[in-house]
């Protein structure tokens, strides 16, 4: 099947209903598997040891103690550790050498009969240390910044358009200043765990994992085995956020660990407070902005300069400023990214990474810019809303910004808004709207392959591994299958969540369900090309998910417009939101309700960001202080009042045959801004550094 | 180490070895392979663990598990099942208050025992009552509609 | 965690002997805490001596006005009880404010008082910390002070107790009631925990041995008319940046009663003492009220990092006072 008839738009029509979800019924009753969940006979239990120093190297572990424990099976350190086969990612070389990359990183375990005993025995552990002079520090003044080759996604490091500098001195208006965003954790609510077991050369893992597959590509080749060596099954994944992306550290543990006793499955959890040094985090960022533009407010210069950090051992560039590359017309534009390599844990995905940040920063100087203009925030966005990609010349496959900002500004009743901050009191509070732009990209992961095979049950039995980690997956692919077959979705039987099944793309970049849809749509062609609409039980097609010219052709992105209400108490600083409203263009929406939970759970991460999200690094120690739920607030109940998510109707024909962009992370982008930028406008307090504390905003 | 003791669960005597410093939690999901309760913290701070204890909601993942003998201990499983759920899981699955589902469990026990002292409260103390129950999703809004909805059927009923 | 050995007390004396006979062995109540401690290996008891069956579990209106409240009564029980509603307000909402449901259910009286600080160094056994390994150091100076204190700290220690319940029965004049080897004996809240000065490691005045059996407050009419206000980061379930505990009796415009009590700023629930001192007799006025919080408040030693809570604390003194006076 050539491209275009692969990627030929389906006709809809389970597509966009509200189908409850599939997995609903097992998960309040306690039936759904999380990765620690499977029966498995006679498990056993690894506890990690930790570095307690954040650079140096281990002198000698005395497990004397420990291993006069009953119940300990086994003891691993770095001199006994089976030999990895591939140092390429120092993340997961672990236990290889007596070297310490950053507190809390593994340098031991033990194998117990029962999870106390082996926390127990890891308590008895003696550790000796050769300290160094470690450096957790990250300042915008540091001498020893650099530039990485790339940044995240594979994005050019820094862009110039036209000379900056000498558009800026020469504009109308501009302004210039800096934002920081703080360190951040995923914090999904099921810690990251594997549960591994060991037998005859092969490797069998229940894990919590965004990719099934992208997960054993990666082990493989660390223990000198075939990714097809490895078995991989997640039925159910309590939540990522981009946090269970990437392969961490515990997940080689428990197959070390596995090893060490084959043949019995070995259970490994992180601890929440190892969550904070194990399973990667949203990088802090300090990000100077400067914006100038006539006074019409006519953007004729953005710079947008980004200092951040990455770990001594494992780079990781959040592409900060990378969403102000498309965002806004000017004549010359300027990005920049540069490094901070510190003795610190390793930074990863967090839900949108790169635009929540940067447009945390963008969107909040545009506000900035607004107030100096003299214009309506609004307003000031559509004027610079650019008709083609500003970085590529290329043209859009569907931009519209302007729609959800003036539909938005409808329903949220932005006309009533004062002009002047601190107008509005009530009862001691100081209420502010505010608005931010939103932003991501489409992105398609090649690769998926679907398997459809017809049963004797008269139903498709739908085969792909891709997960679930809550977003909806075993719905929506549900219902594209569904009318990519052109039956009932009752006639459907999904299976996902195992390697045993067709290769499927990890669930990052908002791609996952677009990307494993479309290789189920072309199975499903493939299948009714060779069987007919009345096949014969056992009739089976696979496809992979087609290329997609349009992806050279156009520039594909999604846009949305955030709007926020909050109130602040002027005696002591508090912030309430009472309102919040996002509109989205994201191209077809494919199961509204799944949808709105998808935005409105992004912003929510958005609001929990702006007011409350904070993973204090304590320098001293190359440790975050504020390493658990006490600490690190996320948004309760009672932060939650109004949230609602609306999407323009559309369709978007180019990104692929359902006309989906995908929904997972626009929702958090540009929330914090609104917030923000609603809080200057209730108090007339610019807070340029997140989170926007009580203390922040004292009277 | 390892003691034997009998934990009533579910309205069923089970009998247990193990430490009695264990905590409740992994005594059910480990040895009882009662999986409804999760692990999300260990330190009292998320709620996922919740559990009935005597029909007060409590963390099961801070309770040793010899001071929870002699008390009647409902977890998920004893609400409902996958074919007959409870009505507060039902409406739970009616507003679709759940996306990862690891945080429901707490959600739904800490609503059942709140509910049952309180047939008729406001949203705000729904609100109140789950205070103490952590959700990454950002479901808040779906999980208050459902203690709603869950109150309203136990208003009909 | 340390294996333990778990016991049940069968009554009060023996639980005072039990941990007599073993230095090592703790009371148990609710394990909101002390287990927590025990997992983080900030606590390593060999023993632990549940408590929570003892028959300290009433709440009673007592001959002459004053109310006992059983030191294993819950939190969640002692909030909703209808004489801390009406008669001290302020108690059952400092009770509501703190924790969550599932917390407050399995929370002591006693347990409550006995919490030790949320200390982020206290809680990292990888961090120096004097009040859990006495001379090792204080990290929280010149690290991470959002939740220290401002009141009463000393050069080895900025911890505060994290408490609502205790500052609101500081306010109240309650008195802990404590069986010990020797006997019972009865000691003001206010004495009960300490300022830290050398010895940090030492939360309460209790001795090892000693048992919590009844928090009794005093009939106290100014309670009725009293709030409990905690400003934090989170909406819910966190602990204060600073709370007050206040009761205001407006007489003609003039202050015939009040009591003031703070948490979150100091190592102990912080009676405040000097603003009562200044308000008695005076005119209920909000020029008043800000020349108690500010005399109150001139002892204030704050640490980088957590300044603001000078101004929060004032400000949320002074809006309390007001919204009391204005309530009269």
């Amino acid at each position: 099947m050539n491209a275009d008839a692969a990627n030929a738009p389906l006709r809809t029509r389970a597509i966009g209903q509200p189908l409850a979800r599939i997995e609903g019924h097992a998960k309040v009753t306690g039936a759904a598997r999380y990765a620690w969940e499977h029966d498995l006979s006679d498990p056993l239990y690894a506890y990690p040891l930790q570095a307690t120093i954040a650079r140096g190297r281990v002198v000698s572990i005395d497990a004397e103690a420990a291993r006069a424990l009953e119940g300990v099976l086994a003891i691993i350190t770095p001199d006994n550790a089976p030999k990895l086969q591939s140092d390429e990612n120092k993340e997961l070389w672990i236990l290889q050498s007596d070297g310490i990359g950053f507190r809390g990183q593994f340098i031991g375990a033990v194998v117990a009969a029962s999870l106390e005993v082996a926390r127990h025995a890891v308590d008895l552990l003696r550790v000796q240390y050769e300290e160094e002079f470690h450096d957790a520090d990250l300042r915008a003044d540091r001498n020893d910044l650099y530039a990485p080759e790339c940044v995240n996604a594979g994005y050019p490091t820094d862009s110039v358009e036209g000379d900056v500098d000498a558009a800026l001195q020469a504009a109308e208006v501009s302004i210039d200043h800096t934002y920081t965003t703080p360190m951040e954790h995923n914090n999904p609510m099921e810690t990251h765990t594997t549960v591994a077991i060991w037998n005859d050369g092969h490797f069998t893992l229940y894990g919590s994992t965004q990719g099934a597959h992208s997960l054993r590509k990666t082990l493989a080749p660390l223990f000198g085995i075939d990714a097809d060596a490895i078995r991989v099954i997640a039925p159910h994944v309590g939540g990522g956020f981009g946090s269970k992306g990437t392969a961490h550290a515990h997940d080689v543990l428990a197959c070390l660990a596995a090893q060490a006793v084959p043949g019995r499955p070995v259970k490994v959890t992180l601890t929440r407070q190892q969550m904070f040094q194990l399973a990667g985090y949203r990088t802090p960022t300090i990000q100077r902005i400067r914006l100038g533009a006539d006074r019409e407010g006519r953007l004729t210069a953005i710079a947008h300069d980004v200092i951040e950090q990455t770990s001594r051992i494992k780079e990781f560039a959040e592409q900060t400023a990378v969403p102000t590359r498309i965002m806004y017309a000017a004549p010359s534009r300027r990005t920049t990214h540069r490094l901070a390599a510190l003795d610190v844990p390793v930074p990863s995905w967090m839900r949108a990474p790169g635009e929540t940040p940067g447009m945390f920063a963008l969107e909040t100087a545009m506000d900035e810019l607004a107030i100096a203009c003299g214009l309506d925030p609004v307003e000031l966005r559509v004027r610079n809303d650019p008709a083609t990609d500003p970085e590529s010349g290329k043209p859009w496959s569907h931009r519209d910004l302007v729609g959800c900002l003036r539909e938005g500004a409808r329903r949220f009743g932005w006309d009533r808004r004062d002009r002047a901050p601190r107008t509005r009191e009530r009862h001691g509070w100081l209420i502010g709207t505010g608005v931010a732009a939103a932003t991501y990209p489409r992105y398609r992961m090649p690769g998926s392959v679907a398997a459809i095979r017809y049963g004797r049950d008269g139903r498709y039995a739908v085969r792909i591994g891709a997960v679930d980690i809550g977003t909806g997956t075993w719905t929506a692919l549900t219902q594209i299958a569904a009318d990519a077959l052109e039956c009932p979705v009752e006639s459907i039987v999904l299976a996902i969540g195992d390697t045993d099944l067709p290769n499927a793309t990890v669930e990052g970049g908002s791609s996952g369900v677009s990307s494993w849809g479309t290789a189920i749509v072309a199975a499903a062609r493939a299948f009714r090309d060779h069987h007919g609409r009345d096949p014969k039980v056992g009739a089976e097609a696979s496809a992979a998910s087609p290329d997609n010219p349009d992806e050279e052709r156009l520039a594909m992105h999604s846009f949305g417009a955030q709007f926020a209400e909050v109130m602040v108490n002027a005696a002591t600083g508090e912030v309430r939101v009472p309102r919040m409203l996002g509109v989205f263009s994201v191209g077809r929406i494919l199961n509204p309700r799944t949808a709105r939970s998808q935005f409105i759970g992004g912003m929510t991460m958005g609001l929990s960001m702006a007011l409350l999200e904070h993973s204090v690094m304590d320098a001293r120690f190359g440790e975050v202080v504020t390493h658990d739920f006490a600490e690190y607030h996320v948004a309760a109940h009672a932060d939650i009042e109004d949230v609602d998510a609306i999407w323009l109707d559309e369709s978007d024909p180019h990104s692929n045959a359902m006309g989906s962009r995908g929904i997972g992370e626009i929702g958090i982008v540009g929330a914090a801004a609104a917030i923000g930028n609603a809080v200057w406008h209730a108090t007339g307090i610019r807070v340029r550094d997140l989170p926007i504390t009580p203390d922040k905003l004292l009277g | 180490m390892a003691k034997t003791m009998a934990l009533k669960v579910n309205s069923e005597t089970h009998s247990v070895s193990v430490d009695p410093g264990t905590m409740l939690l992994y005594v059910l999901r480990d040895d009882l392979k009662l999986h409804g309760p999760k692990f999300g913290c260990g330190l009292s701070e998320c709620g996922a663990c919740t559990i009935h204890l005597d029909g007060k909601a409590v963390h099961s993942c801070v309770l040793p598990v010899e001071a929870a003998v002699g008390h009647h201990i409902t977890t998920l499983e004893g609400l409902g099942t996958v074919e007959k759920p409870s009505p507060m899981q039902q409406a739970f699955i009616d507003e679709q208050a759940v996306q990862c589902g690891y945080c429901i469990n707490g959600m739904i026990m800490t609503a059942s025992a709140f509910l049952a002292q309180h047939p008729n409260p406001s949203r705000d103390e729904i609100k109140q009552a789950l205070n103490g129950n952590l959700c990454r999703c950002g479901t808040h809004m779906r999980i208050v509609r459902a203690v709603q909805r869950a109150a309203k059927t136990g208003r009909q009923a | 965690m340390k294996p333990f050995v778990y016991e049940r007390a069968r009554d009060a004396a023996q639980a005072v002997a039990a941990l007599v006979a073993d230095p090592d062995a703790v009371f148990l109540g609710g394990g909101t805490n002390l287990v927590d401690h025990m997992r983080l290996g900030v606590a390593s008891p060999d023993r632990v001596v549940d408590v929570t069956r003892l028959p300290f579990d009433r709440i009673e209106q007592l001959a002459d006005g004053r109310v006992c409240i059983g030191a294993n009564v819950r939190n969640s029980e002692l909030a909703a009880h209808r004489l801390i509603r009406t008669r001290y307000p302020m108690l059952s909402q400092a009770l509501l404010a703190g924790a969550s449901g599932q917390l407050r259910n399995m929370a002591t009286t006693a347990g409550n008082l006995m919490q030790r600080t949320r200390c982020v160094y206290f809680q990292n056994v990888t961090t120096p910390c004097n009040k859990r390994q006495p001379g090792s150091g204080c990290s929280a100076i010149g690290g991470y002070t959002r939740y220290h204190a401002i009141l009463g700290a000393s050069e080895h220690c900025i911890a505060v107790h994290p408490s609502d319940m205790a500052v609101a029965m500081s306010a109240l004049d309650a008195r802990v009631v404590v069986l010990g080897p020797s006997g019972e004996r009865r000691i003001p809240l206010v004495d009960f925990h300490r300022l830290p000065g050398d010895e940090p490691e030492r939360d309460t005045v209790l001795r090892h041995g000693e048992l919590i059996t009844a928090v009794e407050l005093p009939a106290l009419p100014v309670a009725a008319h009293s709030l409990y206000r905690k400003v934090r980061d989170r909406r819910s379930f966190a602990f204060a940046l600073v709370s007050v505990a206040a009761a205001l009796d407006v007489r003609g415009g003039t202050i015939a009663d009040v009591r003031i009590a703070f948490g979150g700023v100091a190592h102990k629930p912080w009676r405040a003492t000097r603003a009562e001192e200044i308000l008695r007799g005076t005119d209920a006025t909000p020029e008043q009220f800000e020349r108690a919080a500010d005399t109150e408040l001139a002892a204030a030693r704050s640490q980088p990092g957590n300044a603001f809570k000078v101004k929060m604390l004032r400000n949320t003194l002074v809006a309390a006072l007001q919204e009391l006076a204005g309530a009269a």
